[in-house]
């Protein structure tokens, strides 16, 4: 699993002024947005961009269909993607893990080879073609939910799999559940509403939009106020400090013994 | 000494390099301190006992201080604990949290937990004295278990301290109960989680595992009294049982005199080393603020046990990668490398061998650990007393037997991180398990071998050393035209350490006072041919004394 690289300081001096610049642009952004995308929205399901299908349609032929099949009816190579939807495409493709690499136990999570234009082309060709879940919203996924509603959530459905602090975990075969540090909101709402690969479909009437925004709000507090008493160890748990006290614990002790009992010279 | 000492215990030598040291002279303000010590000792006679004590001689040599690793961590853990004590609230009467950890505002917890969650974040100095007590509790049970090691592979077990081993290997199994209680208390769902495959255990004992179940958590599990009877334990009775017996198995250190490796001047009769006054007990001193420097640096650099993440104990969810604490992790290793689906149903009875086998194997591997100098000092035979250790290669059996406990102790506890050493070297847990359970069974066998086979050639190698010296890589050309490779010989110092150890043949088979050869007789030479079949005897005076004069 590729590790982030932690987290140099953790309150910058600038971070006061970086993150009410982020503020500005954010509300500066939302209200722009908002002024625009009561006309987006109507256009979404009939006319977007008939283009912008087009073009989806031209990328799926040429870097999905030989698994999926030419009308997304699959293959042995892939499964049929009728009703998966654009949240299920956005998330797959977003994150890396379509076009499918190489056969294996899980399709991991790479560099996307899309950009979001093209990312946002193949969702609207898949959801032109058969209806299912759409991409969720900016609103949706704001993170200033309720984190204790959130916390309860996860600790309930998905830490099993993913460890309560998300820092992921072993399935069967090879298969595992993974980090969720750092992922976007975007994509930890779309996971919930697809339920990729091993991991079960949260839909809206098992948790319901304003729980998935509890859960997202709950994951980016404990990303963002980490660790309170130190460097965390990678949030493994005790086999990361038996490891620790084993290697420097008692090999700093081991170390001062000998030095102790050297002979001065 | 006052007693009478019995002619086979050794004598204490100062160290020459120390008896030679200037002594201080007396100065003024020393003074105020004699008039002190004087009118203390009128009252207390205890300069008798400093006396007596202050000239203990320890020898030096930095294994011997393993020991005290981990007594200065327990007296790091009694200061720190008697501080979480005070503000510990041990009952599991339901509280809504209201701290300013935000993620669990507004949550139902057990006072137990809403407490440990104050200490965290609202006492000040309270997350770092938790994490100091944390901390220190896992360098405790480590340095107890290189002590150990390092009693078992240099054979300082042997008589007359084969007691003393025992109440070692008590303090070790105490050590594990007052880790595993301590780790219980927040009750977090960590912690609960641990409880709950103890629970499950205990409903696996045949008949009466679900009574004994319920008796311990006073109805059905989780119940309401967990968290107080551990707490009892866990500051009272384990702490004082351990005390008392750390005052037993320092009073015997005491009066076996400490070991010693073999080396010049050193022998069976003597113990050379620093006398505990001022030398000794300076460095001891000085030593125990390195350990406790130790583990607050660690304890201030490093999070541990983070039980906010945990949130509270609740029997539905578990976390993946949950573990118990490393030292009970041998025991959640076998559980996880038995194999599923082991039990059967007999009368209506259901027997739960997925249990009752790791169970009976860990008990069983434990007792060896306990008994193992019984059972070697019946092997060998051997009455005598033993001062000078053992070199690991110069007992090869021994330290072969270690080299395959120590595998399988090391294989269980690999298992016990099975999840994540699948997702770290991105394996399938199944194959992880199925590797570990092969080593768990192969790997003593073959650590066993290559330990004894190791051991042997090491053995011969130092012979070699003893009676011909080191290739020194130069060759010399003789008159006659012959070349050959000067060898240099080792001091006497060193050739002293390679020649001196103890050797033993495998015991005759005798008959008894009746005239009969009994089994346990043939068990015993068995047992003896197998410890003492390979083996390469020491380098004897003559031997040495007919290669020198081979060479000049
Ligand atoms: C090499 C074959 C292959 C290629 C090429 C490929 N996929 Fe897939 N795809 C798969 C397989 C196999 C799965 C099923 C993964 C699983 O469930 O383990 C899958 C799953 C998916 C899913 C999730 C389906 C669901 O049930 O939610 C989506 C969406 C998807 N692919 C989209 C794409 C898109 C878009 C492309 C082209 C950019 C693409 N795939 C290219 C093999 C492929
Ligand atoms: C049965 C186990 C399981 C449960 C329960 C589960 N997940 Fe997952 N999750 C997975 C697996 C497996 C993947 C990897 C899927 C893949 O690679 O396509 C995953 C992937 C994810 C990802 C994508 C991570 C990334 O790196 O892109 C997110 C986000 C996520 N899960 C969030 C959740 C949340 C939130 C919940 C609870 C509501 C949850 N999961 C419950 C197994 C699970």
């Amino acid at each position: 699993m590729a590790r982030k690289p932690a987290k140099a300081n953790r309150r910058h001096p600038l971070a006061t002024v970086v993150l009410i610049a982020i503020g500005l642009a954010f509300t500066g952004g939302g209200y722009a947005l908002f002024t625009s995308t009561a006309t987006a929205q109507t256009d979404t399901a009939s006319s977007t961009s008939q283009s912008s299908v087009d073009e989806g349609k031209k990328l799926f032929a040429a870097n999905c269909a030989t698994c999926h099949g030419m009308s997304l009816e699959g293959s042995t190579a892939g499964p049929a993607l009728l009703g998966v939807g654009a949240a299920s495409v956005d998330f797959q493709v977003g994150t890396g893990r379509m076009p499918l690499a190489m056969q294996g136990p899980q399709a991991m999570e790479k560099p996307p080879q899309f950009t979001e234009e093209q990312t946002q082309a193949l969702a609207d060709y898949v959801a032109s073609l058969s209806p299912g879940p759409a991409i969720p919203t900016d609103d949706q996924l704001t993170a200033n939910g309720n984190a204790t509603n959130g916390g309860e959530l996860f600790r309930i459905n998905c830490a099993m799999c993913h460890n309560v602090a998300g820092a992921g975990g072993a399935l069967t075969e090879g298969k595992f559940a993974p980090s969720l540090t750092g992922v976007d909101s975007k994509y930890i709402y779309e996971a919930m509403l697809t339920g990729p690969q091993n991991m079960p479909v949260f839909n809206d009437h098992n948790i319901t939009p304003e729980d998935k925004r509890d859960i997202i709000t709950y994951l980016k507090y404990i990303q963002n106020n980490d660790s309170t008493g130190g460097y965390d160890l990678g949030n493994l748990g005790p086999v990361a400090e038996g490891l620790f006290i084993w290697i420097f614990g008692i090999g700093a002790v081991v170390a001062l013994t000998v030095w102790l009992t050297a002979k001065s010279n | 000494m006052t007693t009478i000492e019995r002619s086979d215990t050794p004598h204490e030598v100062v160290d020459p390099a120390f008896a030679e040291a200037p002594k201080l002279a007396a100065t003024p303000s020393s003074r105020f301190t004699a008039a002190a010590a004087n009118y203390i000792d009128e009252r207390t006679s205890i300069s008798a006992v400093v006396k007596e004590f202050g000239r203990k001689i320890f020898p030096d040599h930095w294994s011997f201080m393993l020991g005290e690793v981990a007594l200065y961590s327990f007296v790091v853990i009694i200061l720190t604990g008697t501080f979480l004590t005070f503000f510990f609230q041990a009952s599991m009467a339901p509280v809504i949290y209201s701290g300013p950890f935000v993620p669990l505002k507004g949550v139902e917890m057990s006072s137990a937990m809403d407490s440990a969650l104050k200490i965290s974040f609202e006492i000040r100095g309270g997350l770092l004295i938790r994490q100091i007590h944390h901390w220190a509790a896992l360098l405790f049970i480590a340095s107890i278990g290189m002590h150990m090691l390092r009693i078992f592979f240099t054979g300082a077990f042997r008589k007359p301290r084969e007691l003393n081993w025992t109440i070692g290997f008590l303090l070790f199994i105490l050590a594990l109960a007052e880790g595993f209680t301590g780790y219980s208390l927040p009750d977090d769902l960590l912690s609960g989680n641990g409880l709950r495959i103890i629970d499950g255990m205990v409903k696996g004992i045949p008949f009466v595992g679900t009574w004994i179940s319920y008796l311990i958590f006073g109805g059905e599990f989780p119940g309401q009294q967990i968290v107080g009877r551990l707490y009892t334990l866990h500051i009272l009775l384990l702490p004082a049982i351990i005390v008392a017996m750390i005052a037993l198995h320092l009073v015997f250190v005491v009066v076996h005199k400490h070991t010693q490796y073999a080396g010049p001047g050193k022998s069976n009769e003597n113990v050379i080393g620093y006398p505990v006054l001022p030398v000794y007990a300076a460095k001891a001193g000085g030593f125990f603020f390195i350990v406790f420097g130790v583990i607050a640096l660690i304890a201030s650099f490093f999070q541990i046990n983070p039980i906010w993440n945990y949130g509270p104990y609740d029997p539905s969810p578990v976390s993946a990668g949950t573990q118990p604490d490393w030292y009970i992790g041998f025991a959640d290793g076998a559980l996880r490398l038995i194999p599923p689906g082991l039990e059967s149903v007999i009368w209506g009875h259901t027997y739960s061998w997925n249990i009752l086998i790791p169970i009976v194997v860990l008990g069983l591997f434990i007792s060896i650990v306990a008994l193992y100098p019984l059972v070697e000092g019946w092997v060998t035979g051997d009455k005598r007393e033993h001062h000078i250790l053992d070199r690991p290669r110069n007992a090869p059996t021994r330290t072969a037997i270690g080299a395959a406990g120590v595998t399988f102790y090391a294989a269980l506890w690999a298992a016990a991180s099975s999840d994540l050493i699948a997702t770290h070297f991105q394996l399938s847990i199944e194959a992880v398990i199925h590797t570990i359970q092969a080593t768990a069974i192969l790997g003593p066998i073959i650590a066993y071998f290559i330990a004894k086979r190791v051991c042997l050639a090491l053995q011969k190698k130092d012979r070699e050393i003893a009676l011909h010296g080191f290739e020194s890589g130069r060759i010399v050309r003789l008159p006659g035209g012959e070349y050959i490779e000067v060898h240099q010989q080792v001091d006497d110092y060193e050739r002293w350490r390679l020649v001196t150890f103890n050797e033993y043949k495998p015991l005759m088979i005798r008959p008894n006072a009746k005239g009969k050869i009994t089994q346990t007789q043939r068990l015993r030479a068995r047992m003896s041919r197998w410890f003492f079949e390979d083996r390469i005897a020491p380098v004897t005076k003559t031997e040495l004394e007919r290669q020198s004069h081979d060479h000049h």
